[in-house]
């Protein structure tokens, strides 16, 4: 059974968001995305100081089975990438919500976070 | 909406922790875990595949062998002994891929192998071929199929059948024998050494379990692809099918032309495109960069015109991406895909790309 922890945000395109201390929020696939996936083998991550629309395409995960669009979930800056995620892409799946975070971005809007799926929704989303 | 059909061994996989998927019309496992790590099994050590969904097919009567010389473009005239096996692709009159199959010659005729999606399709052209031939087919859903593969593999199936050991070491590749009811054959997917055995249904389950209690790990069909294109082998309904002439799908050598007066299903159109100059032809595509290379991406040869990806992955041996593609007759030593829209720079590759868990490619 995926793993949906209980202090995370989620959106439909199977991103994960955690407000930090400092008001800034790191980004990751879900255990359900990766499990979806299989194997990753690939990621492209955005470029650091860009700014980007909700939905906008933030990066690629590609697995042995698929291509897929990483989502940026809110709109915002970019702060930073994890490098080691490029290096090890299998950390997406063996720590999806830890090791394998794929960005950190500050929020245009703090408050559009407010709007988005808590883990009952993303729960009940993937039908888990 | 028909229920997916289940092999004898759909409760091991349950046990041995597989997701199951659809596959074909039958619910088979993908993984048991990870891909990645049962493909790197398979070169390394040794892995169990369940193969139970494709169909054994076995051919008796006194017109079996003129039947199949009709039948498929490789001879069996060139069984030469009981147990010997050939690969070949059966036609249709325009030259395109019915399907690839796997024929060997046994005491009582022939046992055939063909693909699980195919399986209907196929017998209902064998049947409609048959007129006039005293041939009878006998679809052997009573056996199960395990393919053991790695370089462990006949080692550990050996030490699970000590009386067999010595008549199973002795097979040579493409070459199987009969054990009871079982049947034991050095072939496979996979291009390491391996087994493919067919044993009655009701005893697959206990040897699956015996062979993982002796080291041989269970593997899903995810790594069995990816095994397989490094293997530069063909996925029927995806690097050939009814459209796609064997001579530009890379099975030219299975084609016996001769003697010439054997006319078998295909030939005729065969010769024509060989007269006109096959357009087309399979080639292996390298890409060392990042990203991978999927099936259906276009392939621009500069100059030269358009091909095709037939089937594209990432290679877990080699840690980049490798595809099967069906490109121009000019095509020479690189190309490129469009990758999601960047055209990318590949390397074009005379296939396998690996062998024996080696790179072979130069």
């Amino acid at each position: 059974m995926s793993q949906i922890p209980a202090e995370l945000k989620y959106v439909s395109s199977h991103e994960w968001l955690r407000t930090e201390a400092d008001g800034t929020v790191t980004v990751g696939i879900t255990d359900h995305a990766q499990e979806l996936l299989g194997d990753v083998v690939f990621v492209e991550l955005p470029k650091v100081g860009a700014h980007l629309a909700a939905d906008e395409q933030a990066g690629v995960v590609e697995s042995v089975k698929a291509a897929s669009d990483v989502y940026c979930p809110v709109a915002g800056e970019i702060l930073e990438v994890n490098a080691e995620l490029e290096a090890s892409p299998e950390l997406a799946n063996s720590d999806p919500y830890g090791a394998g975070w794929f960005f950190r971005m500050r929020p245009a809007d703090a408050a559009a976070l407010d709007g988005l799926m808590d883990a009952a929704a993303y729960a009940s989303e993937i039908g888990a | 909406m028909t229920a997916p059909k289940r092999t004898p061994l759909f409760e091991e996989h349950l046990a041995a922790g597989a997701k199951m998927v659809d596959f074909a019309g039958w619910e088979m496992p993908i993984h048991y875990g990870s891909q990645l790590k049962e493909h790197e099994l398979v070169r390394t050590d040794a892995g169990v595949f369940d193969v139970s969904h494709m169909t054994v097919i076995d051919i008796t009567g006194g017109d079996a062998r003129a039947w199949l010389q009709k039948l498929i473009a490789n001879d069996v005239a060139k069984l030469g002994f009981e147990g010997k096996a050939l690969y070949s692709g059966m036609l249709n009159e325009t030259g395109g891929v019915v399907d690839d199959l796997i024929v060997y010659l046994t005491a009582s005729g022939y046992r055939m192998v063909v693909n699980a999606g195919t399986t209907e399709k196929d017998l209902a052209w064998m049947e409609k071929h048959k007129a006039g031939f005293d041939v009878t087919l006998t679809v052997r859903r009573d056996l199960a199929m395990l393919a053991v593969q790695g370089p462990q593999a006949i080692d550990k199936v050996c030490a699970l059948k000590p009386d067999w050991a010595e008549a199973i070491r002795s097979l040579k590749v493409f070459q199987g024998m009969p054990f009871g009811g079982w049947f034991v054959a050095r072939t496979g997917y996979t291009g390491e050494d391996g087994l493919e055995i067919m044993v009655p249904a009701d005893e697959a389950p206990a040897f699956f379990r015996a062979l993982r209690e002796g080291g041989v790990a269970p593997i899903g069909l995810g790594a069995r692809d990816t095994l397989r294109l490094e293997a530069g082998m063909n996925l029927y309904g995806h690097d050939m099918d009814e459209t796609v002439s064997p001579l530009e799908a890379g099975m030219g050598w299975t084609i016996a032309w001769a003697p010439e007066e054997r006319d078998f299903t295909g030939r005729k159109a065969l010769e024509a495109q060989k007269a006109a100059g096959v357009a087309m032809k399979q080639v292996g595509l390298v890409l060392e960069g990042r990203g991978v290379l999927r099936e259906g991406q276009k392939v621009v040869v500069d100059g030269v015109g358009e091909g095709i990806i037939t089937s594209g992955t990432f290679s877990p041996t080699l840690k980049h991406s490798i595809a099967i593609a069906r490109v121009p007759a000019a095509t020479g030593a690189t190309a490129q895909v469009d990758l999601r829209g960047t055209l990318t720079d590949v390397r074009v590759v005379k296939m396998p790309f690996v062998r024996n868990g080696k790179k072979v490619f130069e």
